[in-house]
C-alpha cells in the first residue's frame, strides 16, 4: 500500500527563484526565509517520497481567461516549465504519474467534484520553486508529480470549505491506491500578500498565524472565512491559502506539526514554510 | 460578487465583470510569455495594441504606465506582471506606482510590517513620512 509520508507547505514568490539563481540565500534579506529549509531537506531525506501531489495555482502560464478551470488535475507523463514572460532561466521538468492522476480523478468525480483533466500542462514557478527549495542542486527531481490546480485568479473562487473537501477526496484516492509509492502532499503559495491596487503591500501576521496555528489540528477552522473574508484578511493574492487548505485535506484526518518558519517580508509577501506528518 | 468584498479599500476583485472588461488587455499581456511578442511590443507598442484590440481606456493606461488605470480597465495583476517585466519593473516598483510613493518608501512599509507593525500603521507612516 502507498504511504502518505506527510505534507510540505511553502510560499512560492517568483523572487525566491531569482534569489536562488543569484546565490543570495545567505544575504541578510533572504537568510531568515532560506533558514526554514535545511529541516525540510533533512525531512525529505528521511521520509524519501517518490511521488508529490501538489496543490497550486497557475499564474498565466498554462491557463488563460479563455478557459479558466476552478479545479484542474494534471494527468500527463511529463510536465515542463516555460517562459512566464520574464525571460528567466527555465526550471527543470517533472516526470508525471498518469496512473495515479487518473485514480485521483476517478475518486474526485466519484465524490462529485468535476475537475478539468489535463494530459498536457505547463507548470509555473508555483510548483518549481518549492522543489528548488526542497532539493537544492538536484540534477533531476527525485519524485514524480501529480499537479492539482486551483483557480485563485478569477473570482468567483472555490470556497475554503470546498477546497478542504477536495483535498479530503484526494486523500481517499491516495489511501486506496494499491501501489507502494511514498507520497508527499504539497501546498504552495501565500501567506498574506497583495500585489494590486492602492492596498498593495498589505500583509497580516495575525491571520497568517491563525492559519499556521490551526491548519494541523483543526483545518476546518480555516473554512469559517468566506473568500471575501480571506481577501480582506490575507490580501488579494493571500487567497493562495486555498492551496494549503486543500493540501491539508489530502494529508488525512490527523496531522501534527514538525517544523515551521515564518518570515516577512520576502518581496511583497509574508512567507511561511511548514511540515506536517500524519497522525 | 459580494458587496463586502467590493468594499475593501484599495482593492478591486478580479471577477467576471473585470474579466470581460479586461479581456483584450489581459490577452495582450498573456502573449508576452513569448519573447518574440515582447520584442514586437517594444518595437511598436501602438501596432501591437491594435493587434489585440485594446480599448481606448486600456491603451491610455498602457501608454501612461498607469497600473491603477490598467486595473480599472480590467487588467489582472498576474497578467499585468508580464507587461511590467517588459519595462523592467518588479512588484515593489509596481507597488510604488500604485501607492504613489517612492520605491524606497514602499519597501520600508513592507519591512515595517516585518518588524511587527500593522499594515495600517506602516501604511500611514509611508503616506505621511
Amino acid at each position: 500500500m502507498a504511504e502518505i509520508v506527510g505534507a510540505y507547505f511553502t510560499s512560492h514568490v517568483p523572487g525566491i527563484g531569482g534569489a536562488i539563481h543569484r546565490g543570495d540565500q545567505q544575504t541578510p534579506y533572504w537568510k531568515p526565509f532560506f533558514d526554514g529549509f535545511p529541516r525540510v531537506q533533512e525531512w525529505l531525506c528521511e521520509v524519501k517520497p517518490d511521488v508529490a501531489v501538489v496543490f497550486s495555482n497557475d499564474h498565466g502560464l498554462n491557463f488563460f481567461l479563455d478557459k479558466m478551470p476552478t479545479f484542474a488535475v494534471g494527468a500527463a507523463a511529463s510536465y515542463a516549465n516555460a517562459d512566464e514572460g520574464w525571460g528567466l532561466p527555465l526550471y527543470k521538468s517533472f516526470k508525471g504519474h498518469p496512473e495515479l492522476s487518473w485514480h485521483i480523478i476517478e475518486q474526485m468525480v466519484g465524490d462529485e467534484f468535476d475537475p478539468v483533466t489535463c494530459q498536457e500542462m505547463l507548470v509555473d514557478h508555483a510548483i518549481s520553486i518549492p522543489f528548488e527549495l526542497a532539493y537544492p542542486g538536484a540534477g533531476e527531481w527525485p519524485v514524480k508529480l501529480v499537479p492539482i490546480g486551483i483557480n485563485t485568479v478569477q473570482h468567483p473562487l472555490p470556497s475554503a470549505k470546498r477546497c478542504l473537501a477536495l483535498g479530503r477526496s484526494v486523500h481517499k484516492a491516495l489511501a486506496s491506491w494499491q501501489g507502494d509509492e511514498r507520497i508527499v502532499v504539497i501546498g504552495t503559495g501565500g501567506l498574506s500578500h497583495q500585489l494590486d491596487g492602492a492596498r498593495a503591500g498589505f500583509m497580516n501576521k495575525e491571520y497568517d498565524l491563525f492559519c499556521l496555528d490551526n491548519i494541523a489540528r483543526d483545518p476546518d477552522a480555516l473554512t469559517q472565512h468566506s473568500i471575501a473574508d480571506i481577501v480582506r484578511l490575507a490580501g488579494t493574492q493571500g487567497v493562495e491559502i486555498l492551496n494549503w487548505i486543500a493540501a491539508r485535506g489530502a494529508l488525512g484526518p490527523q496531522g501534527h506539526e514538525i517544523h515551521r518558519n515564518y518570515h516577512a517580508p520576502i518581496s511583497n509577501t509574508a512567507a511561511a514554510t511548514l511540515l506536517l506528518e500524519p497522525g | 460578487m459580494t458587496t463586502e468584498a467590493q468594499l475593501i479599500p484599495g482593492t478591486t476583485l478580479f471577477d467576471g465583470g473585470a474579466a470581460r472588461k479586461g479581456y483584450a488587455l489581459n490577452a495582450m499581456c498573456f502573449s508576452f510569455n513569448e519573447k518574440v511578442n515582447r520584442d514586437a511590443f517594444l518595437a511598436d507598442e501602438a501596432s501591437y495594441m491594435d493587434r489585440y484590440g485594446l480599448t481606448p481606456e486600456q491603451r491610455e493606461s498602457v501608454v501612461g504606465r498607469d497600473i491603477l488605470g490598467m486595473i480599472a480597465a480590467g487588467g489582472n495583476i498576474y497578467y499585468l506582471a508580464k507587461l511590467a517585466g517588459i519595462f523592467g519593473l518588479n512588484v515593489q516598483d509596481v507597488g510604488s506606482m500604485q501607492t504613489g510613493v517612492s520605491v524606497e518608501k514602499f519597501k520600508e512599509m513592507l519591512l515595517a510590517q516585518g518588524r511587527g507593525e500593522s499594515y495600517d500603521s506602516a501604511h500611514k507612516d509611508m503616506i505621511n513620512g
